[in-house]
């Protein structure tokens, strides 16, 4: 059986519907799942329809690179720990980003075979390869910057802006002539030149704004496939492009509007993060006048308290402390305490990264509230235990106008009656600023590994507290 | 003979609609389910593998073509594979109160 065109093209449709009806799905907890599996089904619509079209006569390649393929990623997908799916999601685009490139490149190699090489169509290849090639290497970066491979400090010199817009400037020439000569080598120098740029463009940033870098990078991801879909005159790939690089940028500005900043001063401007010194964390707490408390301090005002909100952040996934919190949780709610969780967007090291970690911890999402949500219920609440977060919680983005992160949006932690932060140690935030709610009256400090005090405050409620 | 439209704009028409679907759609789920969102775009972005198909199957491409075809069909199998499954492990694990 062979499929027509236009019976292919009906197929396109229909699939893509079910992605769209797939994002859909994501409106809701509860209707999640079914959109996932509405995409799925796209997707094998897609694959199907391709492979009984009259385009594709040799199989064996592409059963050997499906069927390796299949099993790479289903055994990564069963096998990442959640705490990783920054990783996973970063090294995901950048198959995105090669596959691209390599799309681009074949599909140049197969058209000047046969002929049918243009100028259009030479400058959508450029595009397709150019966006591929940049996604690639920039989420190689970003990728290592969160296995740790890499350091997560921002990495910045001299010169650094004007080196990336002559990169840019001679990529896009390279394209400009590759289009109008159909040079092979103009194509390959302005691949490697892209790869580059990736690579110098993503390098700088430092590990807490890669929120926005993966939302940034998800997004280029999909105009790729765009690209690619302009390229092979493909109103799937373009759609399904057009839907990702929307969603990618859609995340990123919402990642940028939480820290009130410019998706241009994330990239080329950017927050310096320097080590707190060696003194001992409860020496330079005191020196500070900061009050620090031992673990039974937080056990009393708990064991008594009609409602306790949980900040989490970085540090939470870090420590891998949210299945203490789920048995801290159970414990409260055992002794008639109200508990909820409080979540800032830019916490953690990816959109949503502190829902699925609460979520995998088994804590039920009508627990689990955004900021703009919870922020009146601050006032009333009696306490609030920030587990590893710092910038999100720092009064000095509402009142300190000289501050760097001053405008940013904030978890109004400090209108609670009593503040615990669970720290390792005295080191400011990602920002480098210095958090004004350590000094305020309601706030103590309970240090060390944010698992072993939450295990600490359980071993204690369950003895029965005081 | 009336003057064809040029395909490319036919291409620019369904890009820039979808680009309003997208933005409409995406702006409505919410934030508790973004890592998932960007594992599931991440999926469907997968659907490059379209092009890597038709580059890989062309036996009259020659080895060397067919050959990047085939890595092409290989990164973009994990993607789609990969991100499928680990939204839907996410997701299975977002739980209503009992």
């Amino acid at each position: 059986m062979e499929l027509s065109v236009n019976h292919q093209a009906l197929a396109y449709l229909a699939a893509a519907v079910l992605f769209i009806l797939g994002l859909k799905g994501l409106t809701h907890p509860a209707t999640a799942r079914r959109g996932n599996l509405y995409a799925m089904l796209g997707m094998v619509i897609a694959i199907a329809a391709t492979l009984l079209g009259a385009q594709v006569q040799s199989y064996g390649f592409i059963i050997a690179g499906i069927a390796i393929g299949a099993v790479i990623g289903a055994v990564v997908a069963v096998r990442i720990q959640m705490t990783a799916m920054p990783q996973l999601v970063a090294a995901l685009h950048s198959f995105v980003g090669m596959a691209a490139v390599l799309v681009g490149i074949g599909t140049f190699l197969e058209r000047s075979a046969s002929g049918g090489l243009d100028a259009l169509l030479m400058s959508e290849i450029s595009a397709g390869v150019v966006i591929g090639a940049i996604t690639f290497t920039g989420s190689v970066i970003a990728f290592g910057k969160l296995q740790g491979l890499i350091g997560g400090a921002p990495v910045r010199f001299a010169g650094q802006h004007l080196l990336n817009a002559l990169i840019a400037l001679a990529t896009v020439a390279l394209a400009v002539h590759f289009a109008l000569t159909g040079s092979l080598l103009s194509l390959l120098l302005m691949t490697l030149l892209a790869l580059l740029l990736g690579l110098t463009l993503i390098i700088p940033i430092g590990g807490a704004d890669m929120p926005v870098i993966i939302s940034m990078l998800n997004s280029y991801s999909g105009w790729a496939a765009a690209a690619t879909g302009f390229t092979l005159h493909n109103n799937l790939l373009i759609i399904v492009g057009a839907l990702v690089g929307c969603s990618g940028a859609i995340l990123s500005y919402i990642m940028c509007r939480a820290m009130n900043r410019s998706i241009i001063n994330v990239i080329f401007g950017g927050f310096g993060s320097s080590g707190g010194g060696g003194e001992s964390a409860g020496a330079q707490a005191a020196e500070r006048g900061v009050k620090s408390a031992a673990v039974e301090d937080a056990v009393y005002w708990m064991e008594d308290a009609a409602r306790v909100i949980v900040v989490p952040g970085y540090g939470m996934a870090v420590a891998q402390a949210q299945h203490a919190l789920k048995e801290l949780m159970q414990q409260l709610e055992g002794r008639g305490v109200e508990v909820r969780f409080a979540i800032h967007p830019v916490a953690g090291r990816m959109p949503g990264h502190m829902n699925v970690l609460l979520a995998e911890a088994d804590i039920p999402y009508d627990n689990v509230q955004e900021m703009d949500e919870i922020n009146p219920d601050f006032p009333g609440t009696d306490v609030v235990l920030v587990v590893g977060a710092n910038d999100v919680v720092n009064p000095a983005a509402r009142e300190d106008a000289s501050s760097p992160i001053y405008g940013m949006p904030i978890l109004e932690a400090g209108r609670a009656r009593q503040v615990y932060f669970l720290k390792r140690s005295m080191r400011p935030g990602y920002s480098g600023v210095d958090n004004l709610l350590f000094y305020q009256d309601n706030t103590s400090l309970i240090f060390g590994d944010a698992k072993d005090t939450i295990e600490a405050i359980n071993a204690a409620l369950k003895g029965g507290g005081h | 003979m009336p003057e064809l439209l040029d395909p490319t704009i036919i291409a620019l028409y369904v890009f820039i609609l979808a680009c309003f679907i997208g933005y409409w759609v995406v702006w409505g789920v919410t934030p508790s389910l973004h890592t998932p969102l960007v594992a599931l775009t991440n999926a469907i972005s997968g659907i490059v593998l379209i092009g890597a198909l038709l580059v890989a199957g062309d036996p009259d491409a020659g080895l060397l073509t067919q050959l990047l075809g085939f890595l092409a069909v290989l990164l973009a199998s994990i993607n789609v594979f990969g991100g499928f499954l680990v939204t839907h492990r996410m997701l299975s694990m977002f739980k209503k109160k009992r």
